[in-house]
């Protein structure tokens, strides 16, 4: 997609016998609102999501347990004591290194490459196309055809990857119910943070099973529903989801936002913690 | 603006020209390909949005998937019951014994119908048929239909371009091309013209066979389900060139069309809402079709409403209710009970299926009925009822051909689909017309090659009469008319819905022929604006002879019927009578002092061969025959 | 309850120039836009062409874009505007314009003859075909499809860039590809060639064609997504690769289509099961 200047409307050798309409759209609806929210709002994720993962420390609140989504699983031996759920088999890393920098790649790539996303970005960066029946901007088009974005059909790589790592999430959550005790002993304990962390689970789980690649997977690719009657009802729960992965993915910006946001607040001590158990 | 120089005419050479892309000329043009014959197919509209498109309910065929005790003759009985005994029996013979083949030859050109648990194709129940009998896809089953033969076309096309390199080398679709005159030589179809609606081109076509598929006349009336493309084309072209039209008293009126708004007063609703629970109710809330059984009917419909509403689980045991009566009987009904001043607001009846079905199962079974009423009327259908009232949907009559050929008397012509008459009688069950279009479609095709086979030297066309087809269709052009073309037709609507509608009485058809007549000599002074480049003018000029002919055959034959019967009701002969249904009547175009003129004509009917005979009851035949043709009966010889 | 209303309509002619040219118009209780067309025809301007059979939305004839909005002027309700509002009824802006409203919609015809046909199965007669119900849901659903062409117009990959026109199928017929492959009984592998030959990979699913579809057909989530995953499977997918190279499972359960039939060939080969004279008695 490469850019350079086009006048979609003007009548050229280019669009043979098409009607002389001039005007880049005729569309008198707010058309361009769309594209300037969904802007907004994906800036606002990856411009949060890029200085937290940077941020190096107040991401996990040693006495309840609570980690950051952005730094899961944290694998260095520069992670805060506690924080490393399966071990630190990474040696310390530099300031300038995300600490999860196992899980990061792969949960952008997912993300990136996710069939809404996608949409979403190409209408709000690319302005390919803005908005329907608006010209984009573009002399050339090749869409997904070549290099690079030939690379978005690793989608259910990334899929594969972000199934584990929402397991690991759900571990995370998990091990969250564990407070420690004012003797230092382990005991069951319920905080505000345990339902923010619960809630952003759900959503990830939701986000991340309802995506096409898994609908794909789990039954899509099959030609006879009928043979596979398990498959097919696991297909037919995916594809309910699917209607809905859009709404999915951005409840899942806001959790994750929500979620690390509040832990962040917690660990250095800003607000403490809501108990309502221990 | 219009070009004054005369145009050029562009000639073509085909074996078989198709006139008609809906299904009966698809599949005309299928078989006539697969027998080796060179095919052009020309239609008003684009390729696979011809009128057939429209049909939503379902294709009849007795294929037994529903119900095992179905076959053909109990669909061959349900058929002519339908047709109250006018039908060709030949024809629903045939139609009966290949429409289950018909079908499942759709499935091998990729069709996709809803299925019953066992992987069959799902039969629903439909007005007048015995068992459920609808091959159906929801409520788009004419989409499906089209869609599978246009696809079948384009399969034939890939293999000819596998084989020529040329995908248009032995089967062209010329769409948007409306065909204005058909050419012979002697008495032997030679050819067509006509002109590109896009363009104003015009096309002349040499070709020794023709297949008329262009479907009805419904566009002569005001209140219609029909689309534009109805003008009664093919029934004029099959006059003018010496074929006789059957039966052209006989137009159906089917019950449910919508009544509001206004300006979609008409458009169909379909028969499946009855079929699927729908009832219907007038202002008293009363289900009054029960009030309105005849007497043919007695024993096959319920008298109570919970012996009706039992049926739809047990079907074997209950008898059906009457709001699956034919169509004839409902539409009467409706008519009635809004004359009496039980009608809705908008002068209809209220059509219910809201309090009798789940929203899921409405949603399911009638998509685009629940799509339809939501967009253009904002009834949800699974809520509310719907107002419905009677409209023009198809026509019975049409050209008389031969029941194994389709051909007619003209050698080299033959007809199939909606534009033939004969196979449905007095009135049309829901659902055989679509089978009727697979299986005289077909064998229009093969008849078609079969003749081309037996023919002996190429008719040709003349220069003179290309000028002359030429000239006529030039003529809006150069007439600085003082008539509108959209006004002439408004009032050919308005006189043929008001006095030869749904029920009809001689000093009205009287009157209504005097209206064809001036209408008849305003047409020729229609003037059009504008180029011959998709001209809407110029083309509803062109169309308004064919349905002025087809209008004045309907009113003739109309008035000459002195009984009502199926789709043709006399206020002022309200009774079937015996006598009449040994007689049809025809129309010719004879040659009179001011031009050709509509010639009506009384000729028998033949009888049916004995062994289809033998498939009644004596009793139920009693009702319709008279004493002495019962004679070669099987009770009566005692077997 | 009638009122008058501002239309612009846009009239022109093959080579493209036009204008938009105002009327002033009644309107009706109820109505659509097609209505309104038909009105401006009786009694403006009689020549003003425009494409339409059913009025009912059913055929797909009458697509133009009513506010730059691509739609059906047949369902689409007066209604839904304001009274002072001025209606812009324009053609499509992706086809070849014929006249006024009228476009050249032979791009979409060329496209259809290019996607193989449905390739049946060896041996199963007409009558044997056995589907269940869930197997046919999804091809079903874009079988709803009534060929608008809306689709095709508005999506920018064709919309605009006309240079992409012999590549690119569109989404219509990019439907038509996954409605086959997920046809139970086609037997034609067409992954490969859905990428390769009609141009999926243009397709960067954001979705106006599934904005625009008066059917309301899925286009991009039910058939272009799981179209580009099943390409995956076969091109991208290294277990898939591997999986088929090992057990060659694939191969068989796909084998091409046993393709053309020689139209010399009298008799049940032609497609017809009826040979020519067991189609009954002729003339009788
Ligand atoms: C709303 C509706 C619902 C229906 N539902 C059902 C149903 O459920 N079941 C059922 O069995 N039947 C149904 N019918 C009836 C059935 O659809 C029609 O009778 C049938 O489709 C007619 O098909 P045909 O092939 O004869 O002609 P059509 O499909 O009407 O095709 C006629 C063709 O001829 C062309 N043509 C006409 N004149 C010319 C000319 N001068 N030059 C060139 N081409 C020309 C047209 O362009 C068109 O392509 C329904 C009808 C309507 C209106
Ligand atoms: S989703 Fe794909 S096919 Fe549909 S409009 Fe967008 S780019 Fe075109
Ligand atoms: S998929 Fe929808 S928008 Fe596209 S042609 Fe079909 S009906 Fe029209
Ligand atoms: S006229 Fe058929 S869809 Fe509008």
């Amino acid at each position: 997609m490469t850019t350079t200047a086009h006048d979609p409307g003007a009548p050229s050798a280019e669009n043979p016998g098409r009607a002389d309409i001039r005007a880049r759209t005729l569309r008198r609806d707010r058309w361009w609102l769309a594209p300037l929210v969904n802007a907004l709002g994906l800036a606002t994720f990856v411009v949060y999501a890029t200085i937290r993962s940077f941020w190096g420390s107040a991401y996990y609140v040693p006495e309840y347990h609570y980690l950051s989504p952005f730094y899961s699983p944290c694998f260095s031996a520069s992670c805060v004591p506690g924080s490393s759920h399966f071990g630190t088999f990474l040696p310390e890393f530099p300031a300038w290194l995300p600490l999860a920098l196992l899980s990061l790649p792969f949960l952008l790539g997912f993300r990136v490459t996710c069939y809404y996303y996608r949409k979403s970005y190409y209408r709000a960066f690319w302005a390919s196309p803005p908005a329907c029946a608006v010209a984009e901007p573009h002399g050339k088009y090749t869409g997904e055809t070549r290099f690079p974005l030939i690379l978005q059909n690793a989608h259910r790589y990334f899929f594969y990857m972000a199934f584990l790592i929402s397991l690991i999430n759900t571990y995370d959550m998990v091990v969250a119910f564990q407070s420690d005790a004012p003797d230092g002993s382990g005991r069951f304990g319920i905080g505000l943070g345990n339902v923010i962390l619960l809630v952003n689970v759900i959503g990830l789980w939701l986000y991340t099973l309802s995506c096409h690649s898994c609908r794909h997977i789990t039954g899509g690719r099959l030609k006879h529903f009928s043979k596979h009657p398990v498959r097919y009802r696991i297909w037919t729960g995916v594809s309910a989801l699917n209607t809905r992965h859009m709404l999915f993915a951005w409840i899942t910006i806001g959790t994750l936002i929500l979620t690390d946001l509040y832990i962040m607040l917690v660990a250095s001590g800003t607000i403490s913690d809501l108990r309502i158990v221990n | 603006m219009a070009d004054t120089s005369t145009p050029d005419v562009v000639h073509h050479t085909y074996d078989v020209l198709v006139i008609g892309a809906g299904g009966a000329g698809l599949r005309a043009a299928i078989e006539a390909r697969m027998r080796g014959k060179r095919v052009a197919i020309l239609s008003k509209s684009l390729f696979g949005k011809a009128h057939t498109v429209m049909a939503e309910g379902g294709i009849a065929a007795s294929m037994g998937n529903a119900n095992p005790r179905d076959n053909w003759e109990v669909h061959y009985r349900d058929t002519m019951r339908g047709g109250k005994f006018l039908n060709n029996w030949r024809m629903a013979e045939l139609h009966a014994k290949e429409a289950p083949q018909r079908v499942w030859e759709l499935e091998t050109y990729g069709a996709l119908f809803d299925r019953t648990p066992e992987g069959k194709i799902s039969q629903r129940n439909f007005g007048g048929h015995q068992f459920p009998r609808l091959a159906h896809v929801g409520d788009r089953t004419g989409l499906e239909l089209i869609r599978t033969l246009q696809q079948k076309i384009v399969s034939l096309q890939q293999e000819d371009h596998a084989r020529t390199g040329d995908y248009e080398s032995d089967l062209k679709v010329f769409h948007e091309f409306t065909v204005t005159e058909l050419f012979k030589e002697g008495d032997r179809i030679a050819g067509a013209f006509g002109y590109r609606r896009p363009t104003g081109e015009y096309l002349c076509f040499h070709a020794p066979a023709v297949v008329l598929a262009t479907g009805g006349i419904g566009k002569s009336f005001k209140v219609t389900s029909n689309s534009w493309e109805y003008t009664g084309d093919g029934h004029a072209l099959a006059l003018r060139a010496g074929a006789r039209l059957i039966n052209m008293e006989f137009v159906q009126f089917h019950p449910t069309g919508m009544v509001w708004p206004p300006s979609v007063k008409g458009i169909l609703v379909t028969e499946s809402v009855r079929g699927d629970g729908g009832v219907l109710k007038n202002s008293e809330g009363e289900r009054f079709m029960f009030r309105y059984i005849p007497d043919v009917f007695r024993e096959q419909y319920a008298t109570s409403e919970d012996e009706g509403d039992r049926w739809y689980d047990d079907a074997d045991n209950n008898r059906r209710p009457p709001e699956l009566l034919p169509r004839d009987e409902v539409a009467r009904a409706i008519n009635n009970e809004v004359k009496e001043g039980r009608g809705s607001p908008a002068g209809g009846v209220y059509l219910d299926i809201a309090s009798r079905r789940t929203t899921e199962f409405i949603r399911k079974r009638l998509p685009s009925m629940y799509h339809q009423f939501k967009e253009l009327a904002d009834v949800d259908i699974t809520t509310e009822p719907m107002e419905v009232g009677p409209t023009c949907h198809y026509v019975m009559g049409g050209v008389e051909v031969d029941p194994d050929t389709a051909s007619t008397v003209v050698p080299g012509l033959f007809a199939a689909g909606e534009v033939a008459g004969g196979m449905h009688g007095s009135n049309r069950l829901g659902g055989n017309s679509l089978s009727d279009l697979l299986v005289f479609g077909c064998r229009a095709g093969a008849g078609a090659a079969d003749y081309l086979d037996g023919l002996a030297g190429v008719p040709a066309v003349t220069d003179e009469a290309v000028d002359a087809a030429l000239a006529e269709s030039e003529k809006p052009f150069s007439v600085r008319g003082e008539e509108n073309a959209y006004t002439l037709h408004q009032e050919l609507q308005q006189t043929m819905n008001d006095l030869v509608g749904i029920i009809r009485r001689a000093d009205e058809m009287e009157m209504a022929l005097k209206r064809l007549a001036e209408l008849r000599d305003r047409i020729p002074r229609v003037g059009v604006t504008g180029g011959r480049a998709y001209n809407p003018g110029w083309h509803l000029a062109m169309d308004l002879r064919n349905m002025l002919v087809v209008s004045q055959c309907i009113a003739m034959a109309a008035l000459e019927r002195q009984e009502s019967r199926g789709g043709h009701t006399r206020d002022d002969y309200p009774a079937m009578d015996e006598n009449w249904r040994r007689e049809l009547l025809n129309c010719s175009l004879v040659e009179g002092p001011e031009g050709p003129q509509v010639e009506l004509a009384h000729q028998p009917q033949p009888a049916m061969r004995s062994d289809l005979f033998d498939l009644f009851e004596l009793d139920e035949l009693k009702k319709y025959y008279t004493g002495d043709e019962l004679g070669g009966h099987r009770a009566d010889q005692g077997v | 309850m009638g009122y008058r209303a501002k239309f612009e309509v846009w009239r022109g002619d093959s080579s493209g120039e036009g204008a938009l040219q105002p009327f002033d118009v009644d309107v009706e209780e109820g109505e659509v836009v097609l209505d309104i067309v038909h009105r401006l025809q009786a009694t403006q301007a009689g020549d003003l062409a425009v494409r339409w059979n059913c009025k009912a939305g059913k055929c797909g004839s009458c697509s133009a874009e009513v506010n730059g909005r691509p739609r059906l002027m047949c369902m689409t309700r007066m209604s839904t505007f304001e009274e002072n509002e001025t209606i812009t009824i324009t053609p499509l802006r992706t086809f070849p314009v014929i006249r006024d409203l009228v476009t050249d919609v032979d791009f979409n015809y060329v496209k259809a003859r290019e996607v193989p046909s449905f390739a049946p199965p060896e041996g199963v007669a007409p009558g044997e075909y056995r589907m269940s119900q869930v197997d046919v849901d999804r091809p079903q659903e874009f079988r709803k499809c009534i060929e608008c062409y809306l689709c095709q117009n508005t999506c920018h990959v064709v919309r605009d860039h006309e240079d992409n026109k012999p590549e690119f199928a569109g989404p219509r017929y990019l439907m038509r590809i996954a409605e086959l492959d997920m046809h139970p009984l086609d037997v034609r592998n067409r992954k490969e060639d859905a990428q390769e030959e009609h141009g999926l990979g243009y397709c960067n699913i954001t979705k106006c064609c599934t904005e625009v579809c008066p059917e309301h057909i899925k286009i991009t989530d039910n058939a272009l997504i799981p179209m580009k995953e099943r390409v995956v499977d076969r091109k991208y997918d290294p277990l898939v690769w591997l999986g088929k190279k090992i057990f060659k499972r694939e191969e068989l359960e796909q084998r091409e289509a046993t393709g053309q039939r020689s139209l010399d060939d009298a008799g049940p080969e032609n497609g017809s099961p009826l040979p020519a004279d067991s189609i009954g008695p002729v003339g009788s």
